[in-house]
């Protein structure tokens, strides 16, 4: 059977698809499909029961269920299909989506552009290899999110936490308000992956202790989790003999890093970013496949649900360009390239002809840096520099490239960190 | 000076609040930072987020906010109340579920709306 062929097709109807869908509808596309493999539209959001969304967007402090209704009501009053239930199987070079629901059976659908907004998933104990045995009690943050926000279930009475990532971070507060016991907060890394404010208001609020470069090397137990053993590690991060300390906890919730779900756009055979896990994308959050796009936690790992939909905005915005108008011009694009301190960027490639006035550019750095500027440079040239008090890994950073600076750039740009030692 | 992390927003500002002057805060970025500052040293408090159970909806969870922010020594009552709480499909984000939870002036409310099912 051959079915209608969609302006654009939306994978995943979490916080980034939302925005994508709803800009592109905005720009007067008419027919467009969101893709939702859960029951219902909101993704990550519905668990993230905590309030601190939307101080950006809405002006206002929201939950995350609440952030994510706001956009459910906005969607609503377009004429967007919405498909839940249903998983998405491929996505192929010419734009056909197969995808599979107890419903509508097997169906490949035809778009004129994609946004790819899939989100990412958590990094498992098999990823970062923790010796011991193999019980029960052992948890990704995350899915511990679910188990007692959504469906009701205390995962757990006394818990240590390894990683110091929001999620975690959040857990500990959640866990202790439910009544367990958090004994502590363990990272491998000297510094917390986490925002500030969570450090404060999840471990300092409750006198739960951070132990910064410290690491699991035992779990124990046979059928639960009985006990792990935690010990320092030093700056190889290996662990130092004499330093153990021992935990009695029935539950460890693992907050070590998402990675994003690009499982599709590998298929699809769109150029990846080894640092982001995300695909490569230019300035209007297109992938190496024209009319694709990506964006959210498919693209990098944000810390903000609101720069999500700053970000998923513009992809929308410009899949409706792209059906409206068709591709953009080919040209060289200027590369941006990391320097020191810069872990990634997003967007990697910058087409000139696509940029309105600026460019909003999104960058992790390598380490926490005090007082230092953020340099712009092309050749030996430098167009641009941005001064920062406070920067840290944990927190993305965000400059605004204006179209006359980057008129100056000679095939590449760079962005690097320089600290300023008084 | 006493120094602290402003939860206000997810910037993080790092305050200096000085209790023998008044409580003069510096380091902050807004206004609501200096508010933060004064008001955790001297009567701090926090929004409290969880969720209660309901019956007839898809999931079993509802997930409820106190409308404003609640002195911190009254969380873990405040929990306990929510821990008694037992709703039923439909509920609509921002439904009043207890007012004026343990004498704090705030009220819990959903922050979800919840359809009854079939």
């Amino acid at each position: 059977m051959r079915e209608k062929t969609y302006d654009l097709i939306v994978v995943g109807g979490g916080p980034a698809g939302l925005a994508a869908a709803c800009a592109a509808w905005e720009k007067g596309l008419k027919d467009i499909l969101i893709l939702e493999r859960d029951q219902r539209l909101g993704g990550i959001l519905n668990q993230c029961i905590h309030n601190g969304f939307g101080l950006h967007y809405f002006k206002e402090e929201l939950t995350g269920p609440e952030y994510a209704g706001r956009f459910v009501k906005m969607l609503s009053d377009t004429g967007v299909e919405v498909s839940l239930d249903t998983m998405v199987l491929e996505i192929t070079p010419e734009r056909r989506v197969h995808c599979v629901s107890s419903k509508g059976g097997y169906r490949v659908l035809e778009a004129k552009s994609i946004v790819l907004s899939m989100g990412c998933r958590e990094r498992t104990r098999g990823a970062i290899g923790i010796p011991g045995t193999r019980p029960a009690g052992v948890f990704t943050a995350g899915a511990a999110q679910r188990y007692v926000n959504m469906e009701g279930y205390m995962v757990g009475r006394r818990v240590v936490i390894l990683g110091s990532g929001d999620i975690g971070l959040i857990m500990a507060r959640r866990m202790t308000l439910e009544g367990a016991k958090v004994l502590a907060c363990v990272e491998v890394m000297p510094y917390s992956g986490g925002l500030n404010r969570n450090i404060v208001q999840c471990l300092q609020d409750y006198d739960i202790p951070l132990y910064l470069s410290h690491t699991i090397t035992q779990i124990r137990g046979r059928d639960r989790v009985e006990g792990i053993t935690v010990a320092q590690v030093d700056e190889a991060r290996r662990p130092i003999p004499g330093t153990e300390i021992q935990f009695d906890c029935d539950t460890i919730l693992l907050s070590v890093g998402l990675i994003p779900e690009n499982e599709l756009t590998r298929q699809a055979g769109i150029e990846m970013d080894g640092r982001t896990n995300g695909a490569v994308v230019y300035e209007n959050m297109e992938t190496s496949l024209p009319g694709v796009f990506a964006c959210g936690n498919v693209v990098h790992v944000h810390d903000l649900v609101d720069f999500v939909t700053g970000e998923s905005q513009r992809a929308g915005a410009a899949a409706a360009a792209y059906v409206q108008r068709g591709e953009t011009p080919p040209e060289d694009p200027l590369e941006v390239f990391c320097g020191d301190g810069v872990g990634y960027t997003v967007p990697q490639h910058l087409r000139l002809a696509g940029v309105d006035k600026a460019v909003d550019v999104f960058f992790r750095v390598r380490r926490i840096c005090k007082d230092s500027v953020i340099r712009v440079t092309s050749g030996a040239e430098q167009l641009a520099a941005y001064k920062r008090d406070h920067m840290a890994p944990g927190e993305m950073e965000h400059i605004v490239l204006p179209k006359a600076l980057l008129e100056k750039a000679v095939g590449q740009i760079t962005v690097s960190i320089e600290e300023v030692t008084a | 000076m006493k120094e602290l992390i402003c939860i206000v927003c997810p910037r993080g500002c790092h305050l200096l609040v000085d209790e023998e002057h008044g409580y003069a805060v510096s380091g902050n970025s807004c206004q609501r930072g200096e508010e933060y500052g004064k008001a955790e040293l001297t009567r701090p408090t926090r929004v409290v987020t969880s969720t209660v159970c309901v019956a007839g909806a898809a999931y079993p969870r509802c997930p409820v906010k106190t409308n404003a922010p609640i002195p911190k020594g009254e969380m873990f009552r405040v929990m306990d109340e929510i821990a008694k709480v037992r709703l039923k499909a439909p509920v609509h984000i921002g439904q009043v579920l207890i007012q004026d939870i343990c004498g704090t002036k705030a009220d819990l409310v959903a922050t979800c709306d919840l359809p009854a099912l079939g």
